[in-house]
């Protein structure tokens, strides 16, 4: 089934102004205060972190082809998984779809001008290049091996790399992130449109309201951490050094408290993301709006209550293990009412399979097994056998890539319309999606089966009989890396050769399709006015479908 | 919200209160309470802290959500103060399946 | 809900009234002061647990700090929060002159502040009190703070503390000094008035929370053991 076509038969034309061509020139972009634009700034910077990011990944799949250390020693294989990880979730998870696409659709979505505070705006994407810049500087002057969970006393006074910049460099950033945080708070509290009551916000802007609280509740406690990792470097103060009567076990209570709710801030966007897409090519009304809203909120407030699930072997005491234990069963709750909300949208639903569709499709089944994964985890007693092992890394790889990438990456689809005014190529969409999906299970799922056989994370030699699915999991990572790839081509492609888009070339409910395609700076013409609900699609049963 | 001038003497008589509160927090500093040492003082703190907030800061004549956010916050440091000191406090309170012994410095009773 | 500054000058494009900004500004400066609260709550964290498993260190390190001075400076900055809300009513009334006058008076209670502490920082210095830059040899720190050598190798952590906690508040208020300078200027020119002083409301708001900070700053690091 093709998207439903507007109305009128002749093509749509890009509108005479908007918000790309009302200016030119370096200053236009490096100035702007227009949260469409400063979106794009992201997208340019978030693409290029995950590059880097990505690049380490293919490094350590590629020593990985072989049981013995023999592409880097040691040493320098620490430095790949670590920096992989510190770009990955400072750089490209945590900013990627609320920094791009929150930016860009919010105002939209709620009928606004523009955020709350747009030079704060860009202020957050300059603290952004700040902390990347420092980052690149520590990858380029030798790169750091602490892992990117900076345990103590390594970190602070034994490793010999560039921790002190790197832990600045995420410091910065976690600023860039707060600030983002604050200003969709207070867009989404003091700026909607007259009409557009906190119930009929579309599940995106709930999903960015919560994930905006855990920003300004949790990074704040990472940014101090990492600074006092930094003043221990330099200044020998001992907080964490047992040697000087410092605890380690305090670092790791510290660093969780935020990078817990941490990988929150990375899927509740995403998810966000899904509720939009999954009742667009479904068109139909989202199941259980209110439900999925408050499980929002709900994963938000628990996912504080969870930290020390990462540290039951850390010397934390077992009863403290025993609370967090239940508590992270809690936890996987509300995530479970999202799924099956979603799933229930789906039923008696006019399902199209277009590439953002793919894109779902492939979040709720990866999604649902990270999650399921991640009970077993959460069980204390099973994941004294598991943690540090490949069943931890496959376990949040399916989160983060199988889940919030792909959501990344369907919502970049959907939206690129809104965005640029042009369609994306769909068969190379739907192509990229599937090379996306089968890379991204081969690469992973032989994890599950090696951390439970006993490999180790962060190790660069294995013993032999692990190989076969090393190779496996490498084979997919390649796979994956084309599917990486190819939108990256045809999206820059369709941004000069692609087919102009009309406001609406999916038929979507939503305040953002009435703007223009690209929409103009100040985004309406005319103050919209909301009466419906949101995804005010028509009833399923036999009516055809609705613009 | 409208803009709510507070008047001076509002502003003078929660000075002075701070201010007598700052001699009294000296003064109970040289008493001994015992075990209530630090709950006395951090009463005290707590207390001049909250004149400062409702009053300087005009949370008294804000807005609801602005007093969901103070009690946020301080909800959040709570929660994290408390989590994780309650990781020390609780060691050993379960034994451990390897026998081994949970210890820490921290103790609860008596300074 | 809209305000009779239709097209004051301070008015944002983006928003619909001047009330509307100042409720977002108001809430925008709240929520930047919940993540601070977070970020010193880090450090509120690592002295309480310090302070309970290594409790006669701090004791004693914490008499080789001046109360005096201490309470002194706690005096100076409520002071200096008074004249920071005299500045708020001054400029809400529309009274520039008045505003600036506070505004310049929380300055220089600001820098007497800062200046007690560049005495009492420079006298942990002199005292080879100041870990990572000038800590005493184990003998001397245990002898200048009446500790036994081997307690002495945990007084870092408390100096620790006492340097990273007052310093970063002080470099709050630093941070904040030049703003109150910035709206002494615009105050005296006759920018704020009853339907727009929200810069200095939310200075201000940003002020008293640096004081509110130091309030617990002082008897938890000044007055431990003290009877």
């Amino acid at each position: 089934m093709t998207p439903a076509a507007t109305s009128v038969r002749e093509a749509p034309a890009l509108p005479r102004e908007h918000y790309l061509n009302v200016s030119y020139g370096w200053k236009s972009w490096l100035l702007t205060t227009d949260h469409k634009r400063i979106a794009l700034l992201y997208l340019t910077s978030v693409t290029l972190m995950f590059a880097f990011g990505g690049t380490f990944a293919a490094l350590i799949r590629l020593e990985l082809l072989t049981p013995a250390g023999d592409l880097v020693q040691s040493e320098t294989y620490n430095k790949l998984f670590t920096m992989h990880g510190v770009v990955m979730v400072f750089f490209f998870l945590i900013p990627s779809i609320p920094a791009v696409l929150g930016n860009f659709l919010i105002p939209l979505m709620i009928g606004a001008k523009d955020l709350a505070f747009p030079r704060l705006n860009l202020l957050s994407w300059y603290l952004y290049m700040i902390g990347a810049a420092l980052g690149i500087f520590a990858m380029v002057r030798g790169g750091v091996d602490t892992g990117w969970t900076f345990y103590t006393p390594y970190s602070t006074v034994y490793s010999n790399t560039h921790v002190v910049s790197t832990a600045l460099g995420a410091f910065v950033a976690g600023f860039s992130s707060i600030l983002t945080g604050l200003n969709f708070i207070v867009t989404i509290h003091k700026m909607r449109a007259p009409g557009l009551t906190w119930f009929r916000l579309p599940l995106f802007v709930w999903a960015h309201y919560a994930t905006s609280l855990i920003q300004i509740l949790g990074t704040p406690v990472i940014a101090l951490t990492l600074l006092l990792v930094a003043l221990e470097r330099v200044f020998h103060f001992g907080f964490f050094d047992p040697a000087r009567g410092g605890d380690p076990v305090l670092f790791q209570h510290l660093f969780w408290f935020y990078s817990h709710p941490a990988v929150y801030i990375m899927i509740l966007p995403a998810m966000g993301v899904i509720s939009e897409l999954v009742s667009c090519f479904s068109r139909k009304r989202i199941f259980g709006y209110s439900f999925v809203a408050m499980s929002s909120l709900a994963i938000a407030g628990l996912g504080f209550l969870v930290w020390g699930h990462h540290m039951f072997i850390s010397g934390q005491s077992s009863y403290a293990g025993i609370v967090f234990s239940a508590l992270s069963f809690l936890v996987a709750i509300p995530s479970a009412i999202k799924v099956f909300n979603w799933t229930a949208t789906l039923y008696k639903g006019s399902i199209s399979y277009e590439t953002p569709m793919l894109y779902v499709f492939g979040f709720v089944g990866l999604f649902t097994i990270g999650g399921l994964t991640g009970l077993f985890l959460a069980a204390m007693g099973l994941d004294i056998h598991v943690t540090d092992t490949y069943f931890v890394v496959a376990h949040f790889h399916y989160i983060m890539v199988g889940g919030a990438i792909m959501a990344y990456l369907g919502g970049l689809h959907f939206w690129w319309p809104k965005i640029t005014g042009r369609l994306y190529p769909e068969a190379w969409g739907r192509l990229s999606a599937l090379l996306v999906f089968v890379g991204f299970n081969l690469t992973f799922s032989p994890q599950f089966i090696l951390g439970y056989l006993g490999m180790p994370r962060r190790y660069h030699a294995y013993p032999d009989e692990f190989q076969v699915l090393n190779v496996l999991s490498s084979a997919g990572a390649s796979i994956l890396g084309v599917g990486y790839l190819l939108p990256l081509c045809y999206l820059i492609w369709s941004m000069r050769y692609g087919k102009v888009a009309s406001a609406n070339p999916w038929g979507a409910k939503g305040l953002e399709w009435q703007a223009s395609s690209p929409p103009l700076t100040e985004n309406f013409a005319t103050q919209p006015v909301v009466n419906e609900p949101a995804y005010d699609y028509a009833a399923p049963e036999g009516e055809a479908a609705v613009v | 919200m409208a803009s709510h001038v507070v008047p001076v003497r509002v502003y003078i008589g929660v000075f002075v209160a701070l201010l007598a509160l700052t001699f009294i927090t000296v003064w109970a500093a040289g008493q001994d309470f015992g075990a209530f040492n630090t709950v006395v003082a951090l009463a005290i703190a707590v207390t001049k802290a909250t004149l400062v907030v409702l009053f300087f800061m005009h949370v008294k004549y804000g807005s609801s959500l602005t007093k969901l956010i103070v009690v946020g916050a301080v909800a959040w440091l709570a929660l994290m103060l408390i989590g994780t000191t309650s990781d020390y406090w609780s060691r050993g309170w379960v034994a451990r399946p390897d026998g081994g012994r949970e210890q820490s410095g921290f103790h609860i009773e008596g300074q | 809900m809209s305000s009779a500054g239709e097209h004051h000058p301070a008015l944002a494009h983006h928003f619909e009234s001047l009330d509307n900004q100042k409720e977002a500004a108001t809430l925008g400066m709240w929520a930047f002061l919940a993540q601070e609260v977070l970020f010193f709550g880090g450090l509120f964290l690592v002295y309480a647990l310090y302070r309970n498993i290594y409790y006669p260190v701090f004791e004693a390190s914490s008499h080789h700090l001046n109360w005096k001075l201490g309470a002194f400076n706690t005096a100076v900055l409520i002071c200096s929060s008074l004249t920071m809300a005299m500045a708020v009513h001054a400029a809400a009334l529309g009274h520039g002159r008045q505003a600036m006058g506070w505004l310049i008076a929380t300055i220089v209670l600001g820098a007497a502040f800062l200046g007690v502490k560049v005495v009492e920082y420079h006298d942990k210095w002199t005292h080879g009190l100041v870990p990572g830059l000038h800590w005493g040899p184990p003998e001397t720190v245990a002898e200048e703070l009446h500790l036994s050598v081997a307690d002495a190798l945990h007084a870092q952590l408390y100096f620790s503390l006492y340097f990273a906690m007052t310093g970063l508040h002080a470099l709050h208020m630093i941070i904040g000094m030049p703003i109150l300078g910035w709206l002494a200027w615009h105050a005296s020119r006759g920018r704020f008035g009853p339907e727009y002083h929200t810069p200095v409301e939310m200075t201000g708001l940003y002020w008293h929370f640096v004081d509110i900070i130091w309030i617990f700053l002082f008897p938890l690091l000044y007055l431990i053991g003290h009877h």
